[in-house]
């Protein structure tokens, strides 16, 4: 019997295709691992390039079995877009934490004018739960130096809440970023860092 | 050492460390990456074949010269590929022959949903069906061993969860068998009445071998906790199962066929109640019942079909009054948001299918549609495609279409089209259009030559010039094979010339002979295409009719109401390639290149 089997800690992510959710996945991935955790990475790949949303479920701990969780099991939901924090709410445990970029990305529904982009998504977001940090990901990546950073902003804002220590994080940074970003991406991990430890 | 991979990075780890010298495989999802990563690997021979009953000839063929041998596809690719694997089952093997099928359940990335599992029993082979990415590995190279003791091929079976999940895998060295490959003259290659007498017979003799030697699989094993509750479950299932009852009872089957009954009657001994927890088919749970074995739970509380999840077989069970599942998994604290919009997919913004559907919309015409990124042309805003049935399907469907109807084929109302990518029209598009040829069919076919299997992540295909590898090939020309084949009208085309596409199709169903319409340009997402700076709307000349938008551009968007309450349109920059198929559908000349003023024309 498998007594030392423990829950394993749950990372959700969710964004749109292009935004830079795989990579920001694959960090985390790489960082829990270079804290000596087992650990399970799932996302359906296909569709995704073509404007869809993305979502990549992350599990590190002892013992990890199913590659997958399920609503309700989330202790972290990191998100790329106020609509697609919205959508995934409901994955977070009771005390779990949102943490999400605030600036709005239309699907093509809302573009074309086949659906409206929901009002007031900030405030549903802050009325149906408690432990929120919303930031504008994309103008403190400029800051950095490039918009695309914003995935290393929202990692960089996530980074207090998770077990794995600075040191953990600069190595896996400098090693699975190109040379010709490097710089620019630590940046927007410690404005996204320094964003939320104040 | 130790590394992050996916189940289909660590099958083709798996290919090279078992010294497998050819692989082969028609890209689907979720098996893609398993050849692409092959590919990888200089010392295994890997193509991509045209479809997946050729991969498996070339693997059948690599092992009968006794080297080891791979083939990959996903659920439906294994249907065609069904002839080849039963007679491989007939014809045994030399070198070790291992078929992947990459199943779908709850159909991410897929029409239907099978479960192949059931090949393997209808062909009289094992089945092995890893849980997760180090399982990947280590069944794969079991698979090749077995096949060579057992002397037949063996199907693994996983699924989109073990397939494209990430987890640790152990590295280890190639090792390439210490034997002479070679051809061989023997009459079992040979499918002959006369020499296949004996083969039934033997073929039920090894079945029992088979099964005498899953018994003593490590790879199936009792894993005994609490023996209140007993779960008998294989791959993802066994993830789910394992996480929603951690303290019950295992019994981990990595051999889902056939099923090591004996292991499995020791196990119902020594629990008290016995649960078949599985995706797909009641697989596991029909063998346990032939042989005897009582089944206190299975199909009749969990779903015939979708995939599981950890939450969903807890809450199943536990309702079902089955005790030990997780407390945390049985809790939901917060309620799903209603009514939120949708991000489906779309085309990309410049894809050069979409001056075909946008055309085909517009003329109201039945279009048999095929497997690729252009079935989303079913979708809004085109709507443009009524069938949609397996790959090659298009032509074939039309043609029967058109003797059904007779003379009735003629009159406007049912006047149809057939749309077929490239590379599905290579994977079996071309026997179909032969057989229109051949009968008096008068389809008209538009094959949309992107040069490239886009769906799939953008594969090289027989038209790319380019296999696999990355060795030069000759690049097919699809007009002149049309020609050859003895299609009399075959026209080229430019999908982004939305007159020139409506005259050619208009021309060839007016015609009443078989017609076939190449729309040519390059995938853009492939091959990175950039025709000209973003284009702009003048919004002065703007009128905000919307017209444009019937194209289902996602770098076109509506603004926010103007003064007088009007929408008008603007495009983004960072998506718009150029490609200019908007503009041709404004009729205020409202949108062209960016310049100090904007294009008149």
């Amino acid at each position: 019997m498998d007594t030392a089997y423990q829950e394993p800690m749950n990372l959700l992510l969710s964004g749109v295709g292009g935004q830079g959710v795989i990579l920001a996945s694959f960090l985390l991935s790489q960082v829990a691992l270079e804290a000596g955790y087992d650990i399970k990475q799932s996302e359906v790949h296909g569709m995704a390039q073509r404007g869809g949303s993305v979502v990549s479920h992350l599990r590190f701990g002892h013992k990890v079995y199913a590659p997958l969780f399920t609503p309700g099991q989330a202790d972290l939901l990191l998100s790329f877009e106020p609509l697609e924090a919205l959508r995934y709410l409901h994955w977070l445990k009771k005390d779990g934490l949102l943490v999400y970029n605030t600036v709005r990305v239309n699907p093509s529904t809302v573009s074309s004018g086949a659906a409206e982009y929901p009002e007031g998504v900030e405030e549903r977001i802050g009325r149906s739960f408690g432990r929120v940090v919303g930031l504008n990901a994309v103008a403190i990546a400029a800051q950095a130096g490039t918009a695309r950073a914003a995935n290393l902003v929202l990692l960089g804002a996530a980074s207090p809440s998770l077990p794995f220590s600075r040191e953990m994080w600069d190595a896996v940074l400098k090693r699975e970023l190109a040379s010709n970003v490097l710089e620019v991406n630590l940046k927007a991990f410690q404005l996204g860092r320094a964003a939320v430890e104040g | 050492m130790r590394s992050v991979m996916s189940g289909n990075e660590a099958i083709a780890r798996g290919i090279w460390e078992a010294g497998v010298k050819v692989a082969a495989a028609y890209p689907g999802t979720p098996s893609t990456e398993i050849l692409e990563n092959v590919s990888t690997y200089p010392d295994v021979y890997s193509e991509w074949s045209v479809n997946e009953k050729v991969a498996l000839e070339v693997a059948i063929g690599a092992s009968s010269t006794g080297a080891r041998a791979v083939a990959a596809m996903k659920l439906v690719g294994l249907n065609a590929a069904a002839d080849p694997l039963f007679n491989s089952s007939w014809i045994g093997v030399r070198g070790g022959l291992v078929v992947i099928s990459a199943d779908d359940p709850g159909r991410h990335s897929s029409q239907t949903e099978q479960d192949n599992k059931n090949y393997a029993r209808f062909a009289m082979i094992p089945a092995l069906e890893p849980s997760d990415s180090q399982e990947c590995k280590d069944f794969l190279m079991l698979g090749l061993e077995l096949s060579e003791e057992l002397n037949c091929p063996v199907l693994m079976r996983t699924t989109t969860r073990t397939s494209h999940s990430k987890g640790l895998v152990e590295l280890g060295e190639r090792h390439e068998p210490d034997r002479e490959i070679g051809i061989e003259k023997d009459l079992k290659y040979s499918l002959l009445p006369a020499f296949t007498r004996n083969r039934p017979k033997e073929m039920y003799e090894r079945l029992a071998r088979i099964r005498r030697r899953v018994e003593t699989l490590p790879i199936n094993r009792m894993e005994m906790g609490d023996t209140e509750v007993g779960i008998v479950a294989c791959g993802a299932a066994y993830q789910y199962a394992r996480e929603a009852f951690p303290g019950a009872s295992f019994l981990k089957v990595g051999s889902p066929y056939p099923l090591p009954v004996k292991m499995a009657a020791n196990f119902r001994s020594r629990v008290k109640t016995l649960i078949v927890v599985e995706e797909s088919d009641a697989f596991l749970e029909e063998q346990l019942i032939l042989a005897g074995i009582k089944v206190d739970h299975g199909q009749d509380l969990l779903p015939h079909w979708g995939e599981l999840d950890p939450a969903l077989v807890a809450n199943l069970l536990t309702a079902a009054g089955i005790p030990g599942a997780a407390a945390s998994l049985l809790a939901q604290p917060y309620a799903a948001q209603e009514g939120l919009p949708v991000r489906p997919p779309t085309l990309c913004p410049g894809c050069g299918h979409r001056g075909v559907f946008t055309v085909l919309s517009r003329l109201k015409l039945w279009v048999s549609g095929d497997i690729g990124c252009y079935t989303l042309g079913a979708m809004p805003p085109f709507n443009a495609m009524n069938s949609d049935i397996c790959m090659g399907a298009s032509i074939s469907t039309a043609h029967g279409i058109q003797k059904a109807l007779g003379e009735a084929a003629f009159e406007k109302k049912n006047r149809k089209i057939s749309v077929i990518g490239d590379s599905t029209f290579f994977h079996s598009g071309i026997t179909g259009l032969l057989n229109t040829i051949w009968n008096n069919g008068n389809s008209v076919i538009v094959i949309l030559d992107n040069r490239t299997t886009g769906m799939t992540g953008g594969q090289d295909t027989p038209g790319t010039g380019k296999t696999l590898m990355g060795t030069v090939a000759p690049a097919l020309d699809i007009a002149h094979l049309c020609r050859a084949m003895g299609v009399s009208r075959v026209e080229v085309v430019d999908p982004y010339d939305l007159k020139a596409v409506e005259v050619s199709v208009t021309a060839a169903l007016d015609s009443g002979q078989p017609s076939v319409i190449v729309a040519q340009a390059p995938c853009v997402l492939e091959y990175k295409v950039r025709m000209s700076d973003a284009w702009v709307v003048d919004l002065e000349a703007c009128t905000a009719c919307k017209r444009c938008l019937r194209v289902g551009c996602t770098a076109l968007s509506l603004l926010s109401p103007d003064e007088k309450g009007k929408q008008k349109v603007e495009i983004d920059p960072t998506l718009c390639i150029g490609c200019g198929v908007c503009a041709q559908m404004c009729k205020f000349n409202a949108i062209g290149p960016k310049v100090a003023e904007p294009a008149r024309a």
